[in-house]
């Protein structure tokens, strides 16, 4: 008991500001080699060879600020530490948690039925991706993943890939707006309003839908609903030509993100970045394609790549992606089969609203699955798709009840976040917005 | 106990699949390598070497409500369990590691130099599940704040046991 007086003030050992970034003078060699990211999987000789380079000055030469907010996502939570020698950034560290709400822990405190009203507010930007892989992650465990309808994986493509062009276009506007192209912010929005509205004809909601559930949708599509997704295919590539010419096609915008927060591919892999990111530095690596759900094996799209690692990479992926996304919602609406949108499984499945009035049982059984929910055998199971922003992943343990033991989102944009320092380094702090903005992070789902 | 020298026996007939001297299982036909405490970092440094070069995710489980669970191939099970996802592009295959780690001595070596992305994540286990990394570079509150006690995502910490104080409240 005699450690208790040993111990420090905090029972985890850490102090009021360990937080932040340290200042030069108290650091170690060592963790100054690990900020300029001489640590990524370098030989002794190259990391030494980097410590030589570098020409760091003294202390008193450098200031730390914190910056923004700039960027949309970083009002009020991400902050940003930079030290900077007169407008060059040498060092960066982000400093997260400000939206943290315990949503892991939420989580097992809700049924599987209820989960996905909890996910679904991560990352808010791409919600129906949320839903998808944790519903997929409990059918998995239920063992009915194999057993899911056509028409429901096909609808789950549908809202998916239209979520991703909204998430796309949402960059488009912030990315336009943080390089100073504020008229793109104002043109991104309003697409991403079409989307969303068609989302709200489906779902009844703009966001946070909560429509993929375990075992397949909650209801069908709304009569109409091809006539809408075509008006919004048709409208969106006249709209993106527009935008190549306002934005691509303009010198200021490209010299603003050409050769901006380079990262390379052994950094990108070092770091565990995924997504638009991985895929900026030239790998052809998304989980559509590679690893593919639901029916991704049976439609034609390209992965898009870059070559330079750069910021302007990063925005022409996601420029480009949303046109083959739009290419993969017209193979979509050609393939969408006729049939049942969700399992007809009595353990998860609510009886059909007609049959509550005329039979006790369906009502018994409605009111069990609402308020209980159903019962999910013990295991673990991890289950990853791609999302706008990489590879969101749900780690789901079960003890054998109706709530998860363990419900582990494993966000995208928290990993890629740890990108940053290594684009920042060496550029100038009026790059940093471009930066920020191009890694597309949304804090909702880094601190969940 | 018997139950138990049932299932010893049992796999000697067929031989338990290894891989790198440690058991591996199946969870819903995911491949799951239990690993030993001892031979973290070697392990994956070794399936580092054999194009596992991403690691995707590392969280942790806290098992105080299911003491007598059973994690396969006569690994005897602990509190705590750092699970790590890896990641071969090359093979386009996964593989996840599930270390037991105990209540008493809650640390586990950082896999820092071997995948620097590991450097958030383990922050993160650290905040929600206060195990320690060793050789972490910079094991501080990642989520929470600093100044934060207790560690949330622990089994036995209660939630919204914080007293809410209204201000000018009569008591």
């Amino acid at each position: 008991m005699s450690t208790i007086e040993e111990r420090p003030v905090f029972a985890a050992g850490t102090n009021e500001g360990d937080q932040e970034m340290t200042s030069r003078s108290g650091q170690t060699a060592k963790e100054l080699l690990r900020e300029v990211g001489a640590v990524l999987r370098m030989s002794e000789a190259e990391a030494a060879a980097l410590a030589d380079v570098q020409e760091d000055p003294d202390e008193d030469q450098t200031m730390i600020i914190n910056m923004g907010p700039q960027h949309p996502s970083t009002h009020g939570v991400l902050r940003l530490m930079l030290e900077l020698q007169g407008e060059t950034v040498l060092r960066c560290k982000p400093i997260i948690g400000y939206l943290h709400t315990g949503m892991e822990k939420t989580g097992e405190e809700l049924s599987y039925m209820q989960g996905g009203t909890n996910v679904t507010r991560m990352d808010y930007a791409s919600p129906l991706n949320n839903e998808l892989v944790f519903s997929m992650a409990v059918e998995k465990l239920l063992g009915i993943d194999g057993d899911i309808p056509e028409r429901a994986k096909w609808m789950r493509m549908l809202l998916s890939e239209m979520n991703r062009m909204s998430s796309h276009l949402l960059f488009l506007a912030t990315n336009g707006m943080d390089i100073g192209a504020v008229s793109m912010m104002l043109y991104g929005f309003r697409e991403r309003e079409e989307v969303l509205r068609f989302f709200q004809k489906v779902t009844g909601l703009r966001m946070n839908h909560n429509f993929i559930r375990p075992g397949g949708l909650a209801a069908d599509l709304p009569p109409g609903w091809r006539d809408d997704v075509l008006e919004i295919l048709e409208m969106l590539p006249t709209r993106l030509d527009e935008y190549e010419v306002l934005l691509t096609g303009q010198p200021i915008f490209r010299e603003r993100l050409q050769g901006v927060g380079v990262i390379t591919t052994k950094e990108a892999l070092a770091l565990g970045a995924t997504g638009p990111i991985l895929r900026s530095t030239g790998v052809a690596w998304d989980l559509r394609r590679d690893m593919p759900y639901l029916n991704y094996d049976q439609v034609e799209f390209d992965v898009i790549i870059g070559t330079y690692g750069d910021a302007y990479d990063r925005y022409s992926i996601r420029f480009n992606e949303i046109r083959e996304s739009i290419r993969i919602v017209h193979q979509i609406l050609e393939k969408m089969p006729s049939g049942d949108y969700r399992i007809q499984d009595k353990k998860v499945t609510p009886p059909p609203r007609a049959r509550i009035d005329e039979s006790m049982e369906a009502l018994i059984h409605h009111f069990k699955i609402f308020t209980e929910g159903f019962k999910v055998p013990e295991g673990e199971v991890y289950v990853s798709i791609e999302s706008p922003r990489g590879e969101i992943g749900c780690y789901i343990v079960s003890d054998g009840s109706s709530n998860p033991y363990r419900m582990r989102i494993r966000p995208p944009s928290f990993v890629n976040i740890q990108t940053l320092p290594h684009m920042m380094r060496g550029g100038l702090v009026a790059d940093a917005v471009a930066v920020i903005s191009s890694v597309d992070p949304v804090l909702g789902e880094v601190d969940r | 106990m018997s139950d138990e020298q049932m299932d010893t026996t049992a796999p000697a007939q067929v031989p338990a699949e290894q891989l790198h001297g440690c058991p591996v299982v199946y969870s819903r036909g995911q491949k799951v390598l239990l690993v030993p405490r001892e031979a973290y970092v070697k392990t994956v440094k070794a399936l580092l070497d054999e194009s596992f070069e991403v690691c995707v995710d590392i969280t942790a489980v806290d098992y105080l409500l299911m003491p007598n669970r059973e994690v396969g191939a006569g690994v005897a099970p602990e509190r705590f369990e750092v699970v790590v996802n890896l990641l071969s592009l090359e093979n386009r295959d996964r593989i996840r590691i599930r270390v037991q780690v105990p209540e008493e001595n809650a640390e586990i070596d950082s896999l820092f130099d071997i995948h620097p992305g590991a450097e958030a994540l383990e922050r993160e286990v650290f905040d929600m599940f206060g195990i320690r990394f060793n050789d972490h570079p910079d094991l501080t509150r990642i989520l929470m704040p600093e100044d934060w006690d207790g560690h949330p995502l622990r089994k036995d910490y209660a939630t919204a046991r914080i007293p809410v104080q209204f201000k000018g409240s009569p008591s």
